[in-house]
């Protein structure tokens, strides 16, 4: 047999088969190194853009945790000195502040951003379309120009800073917000229902009431939390309008202390003490921010396996 | 929904409901009509305030405001804001070249390499990365990346260009170089989610075209993925520029607040939106008026970016 073989003359075919065979192995190998190596960056950018993520997380944890304590949730702040360098007191009234204004803003807003949402999802006239767009721009301006427009219309006037101020900023800052995503759960209604509240003779405002608020309610519902926790984090606007308070002092007409702001003008402490602080001022801010965010989703999720 | 049989009504009660039905109705547009309207008057307010508080540094300065390096604080100017413009570009330059690149990587591998169980926990931490209030991000520049800036970047920079432009400077980690790292952190959200959003709604055929003729994995990538997804990809980016042009507490915190004219990537420095909350607190003479301008002038370029953004990612969703 192996003679056989062996004698056989040389084969054009088979060589050039052969030849062939081998580039396409060669090739392939190739494209199989260069896709892999791609592919890897791509996996590489992934793990890196998660890096910052995790470094914030530990630095919450590990520098917030050491500086937080029940004093410290709850004591009026104090101010170090050069004889009593550890003496930072507590956040009790920038927490509390933080709440007062974050849910007075909510307030004004949530009534005028939802119904600004319900009125983009049906009117489709020149004017809704412009301020479709003139909404959509406003979600994505600077938060600072807010604080300017507030000093200029409330702090002015009134000759001091106030927590209303703040609040009249971070109302204007929600709207669009929740105006967005309002009309985008609004739209989501299926017109079937709509049209079969129409073919009941129910009016519009029966509709609205009784089928698509129903309905959109979960969306609608996880955006206002939303916006309210992006509304909490925000320091820019309230810095300029908020002023500073270290006093359990919540009339809005007053001078208030918000977390933001401590958190900002602690980083920049001349006292070492009041520098780490500024960890357990964000830790606290981060918690309540997630605890608005988490409750959002459940909120969503259960409504929406209750109207299954 | 109710159940209950229509009752038999006389026509005159038929006639009656629909004729109520038909002015009752009046309300609700009314109500509705009242809040966009409500809002609509708002935003001009709010612009008007701008431009008011403005005025007196537009007619002081004119066009110097825009094209003058000099800015005398505290007193009548004059003020020219070339510095400040320069820098927030700068700035945003950097965010985008690092965060661009990675943030679309991220979104194909979210999509596309992650194994699916994993895939919605990766979308929750990028989401989480988003809920971080900037002020955090900033704390964290501050007490991290400053000495990493300083002790070990600029040195090793330093070495390889022996301290010329653009890594000449002082080492103190606060720079145009750490703000602009602080703010692609801060954009990436943005730019995965959007990304991700347009990529995934890609009709599957074009993929599964790519591969049946026998295309690997990162050429369907490269050569239908991203080009089918091109107009969408860029109003991600321009979204997250306009969200670097305006960020104003982060980079507050780790710039270094200092109006000088750029000339390193280590140089301190100052952007529109940084300097407005900097400078606010001990505004006197007309320096306020001057503050709100930069508001003005980040208002004009920051709704242009939006605005640009909303055309990009419409015409998007109307070639999807």
């Amino acid at each position: 047999m192996t003679n056989l073989l062996t004698q056989l003359p040389p084969d054009p075919i088979y060589d050039r088969r052969k030849q062939i065979q081998e580039r396409a192995a060669a090739t392939i190998k190739r494209r199989t190194f260069l896709s892999r190596t791609y592919i890897a960056t791509l996996m590489g950018c992934f793990i890196l853009a998660l890096i910052p993520l995790g470094s914030v997380i530990y630095a919450l944890i590990n520098k917030g945790i050491a500086a937080i304590s029940w004093t410290f949730l709850t004591a009026l702040p104090t101010q170090p000195n050069l004889v009593q360098q550890d003496a930072i007191g507590g956040i009790g009234n920038a927490i509390l502040g933080t709440i007062v204004i974050d849910l007075l803003a909510g307030l004004v807003a949530v009534p005028i951003g939802v119904l600004l949402g319900l009125y983009l999802s049906e009117a489709t006239s020149r004017i809704a379309n412009t301020l479709r767009a003139v909404t959509e721009i406003m979600t994505g301006l600077p938060s600072i120009l807010l604080g300017v427009f507030a000093y200029e219309y409330v702090v002015l006037p009134m000759k001091q800073f106030s927590g209303l101020a703040g609040v009249v900023a971070l109302g204007v800052l929600m709207v669009p917000v929740i105006a967005k995503s309002s009309e985008i759960s609004f739209r989501g209604v299926p017109s079937t229902l709509r049209e079969a509240g129409l073919a009941l003779g129910a009016r519009d405002s029966k509709i609205a009431k009784s089928v698509t608020l129903p309905v959109a309610a979960p969306g609608v519902i996880t955006g206002v939390l939303l916006s309210l926790a992006r509304a909490m984090g925000e320091t820019a606007p309230i810095l300029l309008v908020v002023g500073a308070s270290g006093v359990w002092d919540f009339n809005p007409l007053h001078p208030m202390s918000a977390l933001p702001l401590l958190t900002y003008n602690y980083s920049g402490s001349q006292y070492p003490s009041q520098r780490v602080a500024a960890w357990g001022v964000a830790l606290a801010l981060v918690t309540m921010i997630l605890i608005l965010s988490l409750t959002a989703r459940i909120v969503s999720a259960r409504m929406r396996r209750e109207k299954r | 929904m109710q159940t209950k049989e229509p009752g038999i009504h006389g026509s005159s009660e038929v006639a009656e409901r629909v004729s109520h039905s038909a002015t009752s109705d009046r309300p609700y547009k009314i109500v509705l009509k009242g809040a966009a309207f409500f809002f609509g008057a708002v935003v001009l307010i709010f612009v008007w305030s701008v431009l008011h508080a403005a005025w007196p540094a537009l007619k002081q300065n004119g066009y110097h405001l825009i094209t003058g390096t000099a800015w005398v604080a505290g007193g009548n100017g004059p003020f020219g804001a070339f510095s400040l413009i320069l820098d927030t570009l700068i700035t945003t330059l950097i965010a985008l070249l690092i965060a661009v690149p990675i943030g679309i990587s991220s979104a194909l591998a979210l999509l596309f390499l992650v194994p699916p169980k994993f895939r919605t926990l990766g979308a929750s931490l990028v989401e989480l990365l988003a809920a971080v209030p900037s002020v955090v991000y900033g704390l964290w520049g501050l007490w991290y990346l400053t000495p990493w800036l300083s002790h070990t970047v600029q040195p090793f920079l330093a070495g390889i260009t022996g301290s010329n432009f653009p890594f000449n400077g002082p080492q103190e980690g606060f720079s145009l170089l750490l703000a602009g790292i602080v703010l692609s952190v801060m954009i990436l959200p943005t730019i995965v989610a959007i990304s991700r959003d347009v990529i995934s709604v890609v009709p599957v055929d074009l993929i599964e075209g790519g591969l049946s003729l026998g295309a690997t994995r990162s050429q369907v990538f490269t050569k239908v993925i991203l080009p089918t997804s091109k107009i969408g990809i860029m109003g991600a980016i321009v979204l997250g520029a306009g969200r670097a042009l305006g960020e104003t507490i982060a980079v507050a915190m780790v710039i270094g607040s200092n109006i000088q004219m750029p000339h390193s990537l280590f140089s301190t420095g100052g952007t529109l939106a940084s300097t407005i909350a900097t400078e606010f607190g001990d505004a006197s003479g007309n320096t306020g008026a001057a503050l709100a301008a930069l508001a003005l002038i980040l208002m004009v370029i920051t709704a242009s970016v939006n605005a640009f953004a909303r055309v990009l990612t419409n015409r998007a969703k109307a070639t999807a």
